[in-house]
């Protein structure tokens, strides 16, 4: 059974901010980042839908220590966001200092942005990556 | 299906920086586990290794072999698993399996790993390649930053305030380094350290700082597992394995909405207790997968020994100390004992059996009386796999 949204063309619509997951003809639920079967019944008979890229932080933490060959991107914002469509997906947030980050960010709401993350030797090539930015100035 | 029972232990020194080779520290866990049952190679049907980074740190791929051959257990079938920091569990349960099949009677199983050969950055990239590759290594996640994002997630879910998590994070770690200076095999067997310590450390991933982080480490355990006839030919004091689950998680974003829950470790624990036909109630003693603090007070919950957003209080209270409720960690955990994660299942196991022969009477850290005892591991963002260990005598 043919792979319905591979990695490549997830990653090249997050390049152009386009957000793209897999609607459930089944049960209705959405699955971001995309995956063989329906995370919520396990079908897989999905639909490719794009996604509106809103949503709510409910967790975040400041790197400061990173992986090899990421060093000069610390400190860095990670957050997990709940998208308005319902699944939760890891990204960034650039808009803000880092130093300033607190237990006030789960709540906000942010839209989606994108950055491209190129990759190192044992990566297969660059990766796209969700980059959020506050939607509730 | 038969009753299988621990009837060796081994167990290197865990230490940054180790002069010896991941196939050289196993022989010697291996050796001494064989040593305790008076068992020889020849009598070894079969070779189960956890080992996970030998690859990056070596450039050894394929260890198992290799062991068997160096061990003298020539031609016998050796198996390498890969379960990031759960591995030598993993391990153990195949192990446990096979021998309680029927398939064979005697077999050996550990795990083994040189972490700090790999050096910080190196170390820090391969162990983020526990998470997923593609759609949460691309943001830059790194282990420290798994549980970072859990324990504000935490904070928030259960209504607990940074300022008093920051505390019980910093319990745990005190505790475990406490303990760690009772066992003579601990990388931290020196060092104590205080709550202020913990808490004004340096930054990793906020809100964990150093020293709510266990260190790299380099080192080795094994054990000899045997049928019941075969081990009461062994051992006066056969540990039998009662119970034993294992459960898979997706990768981090996808585990909402359970989380700050591990749901996988809610559905492992319940296979090895209701195997065992006991509840977490019965647990004399629990070494639990503490590679943060924050993961030992979630960890504790999800096992059952606290309600959700309470498990601070075990260590507020001093219920996990070595005469309280749930003694936990008592080895010093992967906090101060180390973390070789390859081996770091066997090690967890071994601290059981021996805590539950009372062996460690003369080492300030017997559980006086244990008889039934729970291990934890967790492998990258969910590959969980328990233990529980009884006495049989």
């Amino acid at each position: 059974m043919e792979y319905k949204l591979p990695f490549r063309q997830y990653h090249k619509a997050l390049m152009k901010n386009k957000l793209m997951g897999l609607s459930c003809p089944r049960c209705g639920a959405v699955t971001c980042p995309p995956q063989m079967s329906c995370r919520s019944c396990t079908a897989y008979d999905l639909e490719i839908t794009e996604l509106s890229g809103r949503g709510k932080i409910t967790t975040f933490t400041v790197i400061t220590v990173a992986p090899e060959g990421r060093e000069s991107e610390a400190p860095y914002i990670v957050v997990l966001v709940e998208l308005e469509e319902g699944p939760w997906i890891m990204g960034n947030l650039y808009d803000m200092d880092p130093s300033r980050a607190d237990l006030s960010l789960i709540g906000r709401q942010v839209e989606l942005g994108c950055r491209v993350y190129p990759g190192d030797r044992y990566s297969d090539g660059p990766m796209a990556r969700p980059a959020f930015r506050f939607a509730d100035h | 299906m038969r009753k299988v029972a621990v009837v060796g232990t081994g167990h290197t020194d865990f230490a940054a920086e180790s002069p010896k080779t991941e196939i050289e520290m196993f022989c010697e866990a291996a050796t001494e586990a064989m040593a305790e049952c008076e068992t020889g190679p020849e009598k070894i049907q079969a070779l189960y290794c956890g080992n996970v980074f030998g690859d990056f740190a070596e450039g050894q791929g394929m260890i198992q072999s290799y062991i068997a051959n160096e061990l003298g257990m020539h031609n016998i079938p050796a198996t390498r698993f890969e379960g990031a920091c759960a591995s030598a569990t993993l391990a153990i349960r195949d192990a446990f399996m096979w021998v309680a099949s029927g398939f064979y009677d005697i077999v050996l199983v550990g795990g083994t790993e040189k972490a700090t050969a790999m050096g910080t950055p190196l170390a820090t990239r391969t162990f983020a390649m526990g998470t997923d590759a593609k759609y949460e290594f691309a943001a830059g996640l790194t282990f420290p930053g798994f549980f970072a994002l859990l324990a504000h997630l935490y904070a928030h879910t259960y209504g607990v305030s940074m300022e008093r998590l920051r505390e019980q994070m910093s319990l745990v770690s005190v505790q475990s380094h406490f303990y760690g200076t009772k066992n003579p095999h601990a990388q931290f067997k020196h060092k104590e350290i205080t709550v202020d310590q913990v808490s004004n450390g340096f930054m990793v991933a906020s809100p964990l700082r150093l020293l709510d982080c266990c260190p790299f480490s380099d080192g080795a355990a094994a054990l000899v597992l045997a049928s019941e006839d075969v081990a009461k030919k062994l051992t006066a004091k056969p540990v039998f394995i009662t119970g034993s689950g294992q459960a898979s998680s997706p990768r981090l974003s996808a585990q909402a909405p359970y989380l700050p829950r591990l749901r996988a470790r809610e559905i492992s624990a319940r296979q090895a207790y209701d195997m065992a036909g006991i509840g977490p109630a019965d647990i004399d003693i629990c070494e639990l997968h503490d590679c943060f603090s924050i993961a030992s007070i979630i960890a504790a919950e999800n096992l059952g020994f606290a309600e959700n957003g309470t498990a601070g209080q075990l260590w507020e209270k001093g219920e996990t100390k070595i005469n309280g409720k749930i003694p936990v960690n008592i080895s010093g955990g992967l906090k101060a004992k180390g973390h070789p994660i390859g081996a770091t299942g066997a090690s967890q196991a071994c601290e059981i059996v021996r805590q539950l022969r009372g062996d460690l009477a003369d080492s300030g850290r017997q559980v006086d009386g244990a008889k039934t005892g729970l291990v934890d591991t967790l492998g990258g963002d969910g590959t969980i796999a328990n233990l529980v260990l009884q006495t049989g005598w």
